[in-house]
């Protein structure tokens, strides 16, 4: 193997390894959209192409609540975009470090930016944003989750419907996001960002459309940009 | 319409908003300040999903010792910031839920 294949290739392994811990919380997530899917009439072979089409966890889960409730198309669409436009700001992180990439690439990361994902990228940009083929540890990170997903939908889709119904397995979506939080702030500007973050989505959880998801996120930033020292 | 074009209708969007600033890189010029509020964006964006499901479980703010989500919850924080681990913030967090709620 030549020395650029076996970087690569230990990048993508690191990408793995580092995801592999946060599908312990996917795989109930996964399993619980499958039997969820089933129960808003969804067809087997719908639910599971979802995984694929959407890639994205809450928001398939708002996809079968707004379709057990006869939601429009046009609000479904609308609904699903906007709780997705957190994942622009994942873009917007990402892309400068990827910037001199192949098109294709481009393509297959952005497809891959989850929540998840780009938690593990984040937390190895903090560390170590050094090494010409991290992209292929995003590559691992990114098809590490995707393959979880599919198969824990696909295991929702055959026994969900058989878990007892008053098992809180949702609970393992917060559980993991608690773990991928909790260890980045790691100083009081970053504890005032999701101070702020946590009581502004508390005061804007009656907006419509999960919109306060969004006002959240961006309150908790100009708050970080302001005590990072605003504009210089 | 048929439930596939509108997932594949939602999927487009999810992707494109993903795609987005991807794409954009290099084409369009930021303002300075917006790389410095990158680093916040995971904290803010992940927070304000996770307070509401502790503590409005049911849609109101419910704050009181049999909250189970919010007492799991606070147990999962201790434990993520003493051990860093997932899995065991998962197991710690999921633990205190069924003990609290048996």
């Amino acid at each position: 193997m030549t020395i650029m294949a076996a970087s690569a290739s230990r990048e993508f392994q690191a990408g793995v390894l580092a995801l592999a811990p946060l599908l312990v919380g996917v795989i109930p997530f996964g399993m619980i959209y499958g039997a969820l899917a089933l129960s808003q009439g969804l067809s087997p072979a719908a639910a599971l192409a979802m995984s694929s089409i959407l890639f994205a966890g809450s928001a398939q889960f708002l996809f079968c609540q707004l379709l057990g409730m006869g939601a429009p198309v046009t609000v479904m669409v609308a609904e699903v975009g906007l709780l997705n436009l957190r994942h622009a700001l994942y873009s917007a992180a990402v892309a400068p470090r990827i910037a001199h990439l192949h098109r294709r690439w481009k393509l297959a990361l952005a497809y891959l930016l989850t929540d998840e994902a780009y938690a593990v990228i984040a937390r190895r940009e903090a560390a170590d944003d050094t090494g010409p083929y991290r992209h292929w540890f995003y590559l691992g990170a990114g098809l590490a989750l995707w393959g979880g997903w599919q198969l824990s939908t696909a295991a929702g889709v055959v026994l969900g419907a058989r878990l007892p119904a008053d098992w809180p397995l949702d609970f393992a979506l917060p559980l993991t996001f608690i773990a991928i939080v909790v260890p980045l702030i790691r100083n009081r500007t970053l504890l005032a960002v999701a101070a702020v973050s946590g009581i502004v989505a508390l005061l804007a959880a009656g907006l419509p459309f999960k919109l306060g998801l969004l006002v959240a996120a961006l309150a908790g930033m100009a708050v970080g940009w302001r005590l990072a020292g605003g504009v210089r | 319409m048929s439930i596939w074009l509108v997932m594949a209708l939602c999927g487009a969007v999810t992707f494109l908003i993903r795609l987005s600033f991807i794409a954009a890189e290099g084409r369009i010029a930021f303002p300075s300040g917006f790389r410095r509020v990158l680093p916040f964006v995971p904290v803010a964006a992940l927070t304000a999903l996770v307070i509401p499901e502790l503590l409005m479980p049911q849609g109101t703010l419910w704050l009181a010792w049999d909250n189970a989500r919010l007492i799991a919850g606070l147990a999962a924080i201790v434990i993520a910031a003493t051990t860093r681990s997932v899995l065991w913030t998962l197991v710690g967090g999921f633990v205190v839920l069924g003990v609290w709620l048996s």
